[in-house]
């Protein structure tokens, strides 16, 4: 099941959100049918020097739904029989260094199968990643997977306001909690992108679980080139997305479209209301707070002996329940607000499997139109007397002919695969939900109960005045 | 049965008419908290004394109520809100000959209070007495806002959810009013139970006047206008300039009021600011909950149940948390605010009592400039006695009224604090069994 930390119970919560510490990881099964390269695994690398060129980058809005160039020659991708059972390895705590730009990746694996291929040299290791890196993958995968159906987990995005902070130096609250929102953030995403079976197996990823060293990803930069094309074949797209009308000739897509649609609006919605429930829990904290120290001073002022204890004791309550208050809001950010988040998020790239999938449609119906107009022509050259450019179209014809039915292979195969992904897909959705609703409430529980021992302790302090 | 007296409970019961009392031993203490309704101080007395000797116990404070004398009773049973203007109707009820009817009512203003308010302060006689502060003016201001951001964000929620919305908006409204209608007739009830206070001929036209009241406050006006605002603004000064404090009493009294003041206006903002907070959590949750059961309405998956758990649950703890606010607000943010106002009446006694202080000794500087320039000296020193029986007039009632005020104040802070903590706990504990999961209570 998922949890974006082993050690996730809700009183320890705070000491990881202020000190990154490593955690313990129970460790899960992995596939070993795949036959990925393997890699010298971990030697502590020198970091580099993380500011060097750094310009800031821009966030963009979506970037899973465009098409990307990846930085190398991406291997080819071998159809691969799935393996009886897949289970992904637990990203165990990811620790931030150095002000948020690396992360320790704390990988846990177990092979109870004991199988002689193992993919993984050891048991327990970790890494030094770049948050870079981590969109540097994203980007790979995306390039490589979305076109053909797969849904890929997005990246988290990338913020100006809170990276320029965290790189000054800034050692406040905000930037802490900047970091830790990061950190937590890219565990998530680690840990569902090494979820997906098809995903586990891609060289990208294992190089990135094992690699003791990556090439910089440099194409993440948004004002590169390749940054730039990203936004122009965004911009197509979107044109495109406005222009095609597809038949849908299979009900299912329809429903499901219109279903992920639904979901998307609605999930925008709760999203919004539990950020705006965040941020009024912040507020209150801060004013429940404020008025501690203000009865405080009352109680100082107070000249009657009883009511004046009793005042000072309410400061005191307060300033517990304003702890509580700050607990709660984390509860409600990192476990409601952040899956509401990332599935926003997921749904997007849902959505653009979709859109891909109608683009796939539209070449093939492109191929088809294009044959049926050299035909045409080639009908039209028969009465003509130019045996060479009958040749050429009927050259051209061959060609076509066999680029539609490849056109409708590709067609079917996205179809193919977008039928599993989905169901894929809202398992895990079904599954996610559960479990973070479960702590949630674990959460809204335990500060009830909190707040009924406060005030009863409060209770006969201010019985005792007289 | 009293095994000391042979006198049956149900007799005593019945006499003082007792509807709440608790008994609660507390090492070698055992307090009595009891309530009586509508009886007169003597009877009140009278059973205490006998409680006294039966049990062998010492009374050690006795709070006593407002509205406990049967001879003048008011009330406001009911208010009416047209546009910016609440009607109230007061209702009195009394014994006394002074009035005409034994029982009537009177439709009243806002600034009808005001001016009854005023005219007490202004009254020369009254100068020594604590004059219950005026009610604040009704202020619908924050529900007609959110109202009206409401009505335009219509479109961008579901039906279910804009009537939830409207139905904690309406019930804010109503709370304002409520808490409107009780401030205005607590002020009428200090008046009443007051010895000197309840006698005075413009609480009595207040009353009992059945015509408007319009007239009498517009020629009030212009007879006190200025001077009362004038006396305000260079309060401050007065009390804190180098006036000789000549008794401990009042030295101490006016540094502790100028304190306490400063520190329980800024809890009250602050107080005003948490009871905010809530209601603002308790419309998100509104909100939440409306979301979740949009979603979950056309879920088909395994989650649907746990969704709607969710959703119901949101729901459910939106109603605790508006209550959290509505109490946090009436026990914490209402008390304060209310004491503060309290003690800007207290400290306008202090202000009133250094004034006839530094009348009283330029009236001995007069005397002094009149015996040198032996001329006029009988007015002189009419005036100087005068002067200094007004003062000690004024500084021995307000004394007494400085006294009772603390322990009135006391007793409201402890009451206030103890239903506050009783009532957090209480939703608390609703809140617990709302929850789906299972957990100790």
């Amino acid at each position: 099941s998922f949890s974006f930390s082993p050690t996730f119970t809700f009183s320890k919560f705070q000491i990881l959100s202020r000190i990154p510490q490593p955690a313990s990881l129970p460790a899960l099964d992995i596939s070993t049918n795949s036959n990925g390269p393997k890699q010298d695994s971990l030697m502590d690398d020198d970091p580099e020097d993380l500011f060097a060129g750094a310009t800031e980058e821009v966030s963009l809005d979506s970037p899973e739904r465009d098409v990307l160039l990846s930085d190398g020659p991406s291997p080819a991708i071998t159809p691969i029989t799935p393996p009886t059972s897949v289970i992904a390895p637990r990203i165990g705590h990811i620790e931030e260094e150095e002000g948020g730009d690396s992360f320790d990746v704390h990988i846990s694996v177990s092979d109870p199968e004991k199988t002689s291929l193992s993919v993984f040299k050891q048991r327990d290791f970790s890494v030094k990643r770049r948050f870079s890196d981590f969109l540097g993958l994203h980007s790979k995968l995306a390039s490589k997977y979305l076109h053909i159906g797969y849904i890929v987990p997005p990246a988290p995005e990338k913020s100006i306001v809170g990276m320029t902070k965290v790189k000054v130096g800034k050692e406040d609250q905000s930037s802490n909690e900047f970091v830790e929102k990061r950190r937590s953030a890219l565990e998530r995403y680690l840990m569902r992108t090494v979820k997906h079976p098809i995903l586990l197996k891609d060289p990208d990823v294992l190089q990135f679980l094992e690699n003791s060293e990556l090439p910089r990803a440099v194409n993440t930069q948004a004002l590169s080139s390749a940054g730039i094309l990203r936004m122009v074949n965004k911009a197509a797209d979107a044109v495109n997305k406005m222009t095609i009308k597809m038949n849908e000739s299979d009900a299912w897509f329809e429903e499901k479209q219109q279903h992920f649609e639904n979901l998307d609006v609605q999930l925008r919605k709760l999203h919004a209301s539990v950020e705006s429930l965040v941020c009024h829990r912040k507020e209150l904290s801060v004013n429940t707070a404020q008025f501690a120290k203000s009865a405080a001073m009352l109680g100082n002022s107070e000249d009657h002996t009883a009511l004046s204890r009793a005042l000072s004791q309410l400061a005191e309550v307060e300033e517990k329940i304003d702890q509580l208050h700050q607990d709660q809001a984390n509860a409600d950010f990192y476990l409601f607000s952040e899956l509401l988040g990332d599935y926003v998020r997921l749904i997007t790239a849902v959505k653009g499997v979709f859109d891909h999938r109608i683009k796939t449609w539209q070449k093939w119906q492109d191929s088809q139109v294009l044959l049926l107009k050299k035909r045409e022509a080639e009908a039209k050259l028969q009465f003509t007397n130019k045996p060479d450019k009958l040749q050429q179209a009927k050259d051209e014809i061959k060609e076509l002919e066999g680029k539609v039915q490849q056109g409708e292979r590709d067609f079917e195969q996205i179809s193919k695969i977008i039928r599993k992904e989905v169901g894929r897909f809202e398992k895990e959705r079904v599954k996610d939900f559960k479990t973070i609703i479960v702590k949630y409430l674990e959460s809204l529980v335990q500060t009830q109960q909190q707040l009924i021992k406060y005030w009863e302790a409060f209770l006969p302090e201010a019985k005792a005045i007289s | 049965m009293c095994p000391k007296c042979h006198v049956s409970a149900r007799k005593w019961q019945r006499s003082v008419e007792i509807f709440e009392y608790r008994i609660k031993p507390l090492k070698s203490k055992v307090t009595f908290d009891f309530r009586c309704k509508n009886q007169n101080a003597d009877e009140i007395l009278n059973f205490l004394k006998v409680l006294e000797s039966c049990f062998k116990i010492q009374l050690r404070s006795v709070s006593v109520d407002l509205n406990n004398d049967a001879s003048l009773v008011i009330d406001i049973p009911d208010a009416l809100c047209e546009r910016d203007m609440v009607k109230f109707t007061v209702h009195t009820k009394t014994t006394l000959s002074s009035f005409q009817k034994p029982d009537f009512s009177v439709p009243r203003q806002h600034e009808d209070f005001i001016w009854l308010h005023d005219t007490l302060v202004e009254t020369e006689e009254y100068a020594g007495l604590i004059i219950p502060p005026a009610p604040p003016k009704p202020d619908f201001e924050s529900p007609r806002e959110k109202m009206h951001k409401l009505g335009e964000g219509e479109a961008s929620m579901t039906k279910e959810e804009y009537a939830k919305m409207k139905q904690e908006l309406e019930a804010e409204y109503l709370a304002v009013f409520k808490k409107t209608v009780q401030v205005h007739e607590v002020f009428l009830q200090r008046l009443s139970s007051h010895p000197v206070l309840s006698k005075d001929r413009n609480f009595q036209i207040f009353l009992e006047y059945d015509q408007d009241l319009s007239v009498r406050r517009k020629n009030a006006k212009e007879m006190f206008g200025g001077f009362f605002k004038n006396m305000v603004k260079s309060a401050d000064e007065v009390l804190i300039s180098g006036i000789k404090e000549v008794d401990d009493f009042f030295e101490q009294e006016k540094t502790f009021l100028l304190d306490y003041f400063s520190k329980i206006k800024d809890s009250t903002a602050k107080a005003e600011k948490m009871t905010r907070s809530h209601k603002n959590i308790a419309d998100d949750y509104i909100h939440i909950s409306a979301t979740l059961n949009a979603i979950c309405a056309e879920d088909s998956t395994a989650n649907k149940k746990s969704l709607e758990k969710l959703s119901d649950l949101f729901e459910k703890l939106r109603k605790v948390e508006g209550r959290v606010a509505s109490d946090q607000e009436l026990k914490l943010t209402e008390l304060l605010r209310y004491y503060m106002r309290d003690i800007q009446a207290a400290k306008d006694l202090l202000y009133r009592r250094a004034r006839a202080l530094a009348n009283y000794e330029n009236s001995n500087k007069a005397l002094d400039k009149a015996r040198l320039k032996s001329r006029d000296i009988p007015q002189a020193e009419e005036h100087q006695q005068q002067c200094l029986q007004k003062f000690d007039r004024l500084s021995e009632s307000a004394k007494k009224e400085l006294t009772s005020f603390k322990g009135r104040r006391v007793m409201a802070f402890k009451k206030n604090l103890v239903e506050m903590a009783e009532l957090e706990i209480k939703h608390a504990k609703v809140s617990l069994t709302a929850h789906p999961i299972k957990h100790t209570v």
